[in-house]
């Protein structure tokens, strides 16, 4: 067994442990995690009277967005605790989620899990570690902002042709607005009629995409479930990356990485506006 | 408290997307895109997002209905397949097989749709039969 394999052997007994010693002492009414399913990972539910199943508990090789799962369960259980298996991705959103009243952080454990040096450069993740890791030592960051800058280095008119042929492709499936994990309202702008026709692809070029994208600032964690999801290969991460450097270059606002810094589109002005719960 | 993943395939099309029915509760709540399939490999389209919709719709037929003096009636599934079976029999007798068509569906298995042309040529004896994608 080399040595990859032998960490991960390690990783997933020390969550097993960790998960079946907080659902016996009552400290959280269930986890939520990858479970083996046959033998795929599927996203599940770990409480006191399926505890047999934390057997199949698995980290999986792939990303589900199990921080969005949350809000939905936590919904329905708003005073349980709930532990919540976390890459740092999912952590980054978890903080945005619980900023926004989604989730409350008193009501959530997170589990850290390293993601393989793979995955990590799969992922060109801008900060692969997560707090409260179960095991092992996190990734090593490996952020690679080359798609941005090669975007930044064309002309005005090259970058005009080069989104409407990206954004021209969409099908307007919304896969992107479903899986994000910081897309989390009730009424979207996206499904306003008369702004966004029904029935029509691609979608208004570029307002659709570009409304989006506003939306993502201040909220975009950059974990790239989008571009994961987009069933034409819109290359939406490289967009709200820009959207999110913008934030920083101009709020000081890295979401995600700031637990206690107030969001700044959640204050307007000199702050009367703040949204609370 | 109970919630869990149940991966199935998309009933829209005969591309066989792999989704994964979140199930909370007992009701199903909704989908994501299975990752591991190497049919849409953790993509949907707008349809396979929304598959769960119908589930639980106050516009879906629960019942078998025939029309009854001009009217949609609600009535058991034997009284209604010895309705199309009676009626079909007559339309062949009076103006031959070739005057019945049937469109079968993508939303059915390739074993319901093979069945469904079977049932047209052999029983029928027509070769009227298409399928929904070309109405």
């Amino acid at each position: 067994m080399n040595r990859l394999a032998r960490e991960l052997v390690h990783r997933m007994e020390a969550l097993k442990n960790k998960v079946n010693e907080l659902l016996e002492s009552g400290g959280i009414a269930g986890f939520l995690g990858l479970r083996n399913f046959g033998t795929e990972p599927f996203p599940f539910l770990f409480t006191r009277d399926t505890a047999a199943e934390v057997d199949k508990i698995t980290t999986g090789a792939v990303r589900y967005p199990l921080s969005k799962i949350l809000i939905r369960i936590a919904a329905v259980y708003p005073d349980a605790i709930f532990g919540i298996m976390c890459r740092a991705c999912d952590e980054r959103a978890i903080i945005e989620l619980c900023k926004n009243s989604k989730l409350r952080s008193d009501k959530v454990i997170t589990i850290g899990i390293s993601c393989t040096d793979d995955l990590v450069q799969a992922c060109k993740c801008e900060n692969p570690q997560p707090s409260n890791l179960v095991s092992g030592e996190a990734g090593k960051k490996e952020f690679d902002r080359s798609d941005v800058q090669k975007i930044a280095s064309m002309t005005l008119e090259q970058r005009f042709d080069f989104w409407t042929e990206q954004l021209g492709k969409c099908i307007k499936c919304y896969g992107c607005r479903n899986i994000c994990p910081v897309c989390f309202c009730d009424v979207c702008t996206l499904e306003d009629q008369p702004l966004v026709k029904r029935g029509e692809i691609p979608p208004e070029l570029p307002s659709f995409h570009l409304t989006r994208a506003y939306h993502m600032a201040g909220r975009c964690v950059d974990c790239g479930l989008c571009e994961e999801a987009c069933p034409v290969d819109i290359p939406l991460r490289t967009l709200y990356r820009r959207v999110r450097e913008s934030v920083k270059e101009l709020l000081d606002y890295l979401p995600g990485e700031e637990r206690d810094k107030v969001p700044p589109i959640q204050v307007l002005g000199d702050g009367l506006f703040e949204i609370r719960d | 408290m109970h919630y869990e993943c149940i991966p199935t395939t998309c009933t829209y099309c005969g591309c066989g997307c792999l989704v994964v029915l979140q199930v909370l509760d007992g009701h199903l709540v909704g989908v994501l895109p299975g990752k591991t399939n190497p049919v849409n490999e953790g993509s949907l389209c707008i349809k396979g997002w929304t598959s769960h919709e119908f589930v639980y719709s106050e516009k879906r037929l629960k019942n078998p209905l025939v029309k009854k003096n001009g009217v949609f009636v609600e009535t058991s599934w034997e009284d209604a397949l010895d309705t199309v079976a009676r009626n079909l029999k007559k339309i062949k007798e009076e103006s031959g097989a070739d005057s019945i068509a049937a469109l079968a569906s993508a939303k059915c298995t390739n074993e319901e749709n093979y069945l469904m042309q079977k049932l047209m040529r052999a029983t029928i004896g027509t070769n009227n039969i298409d399928h929904c994608a070309r109405l």
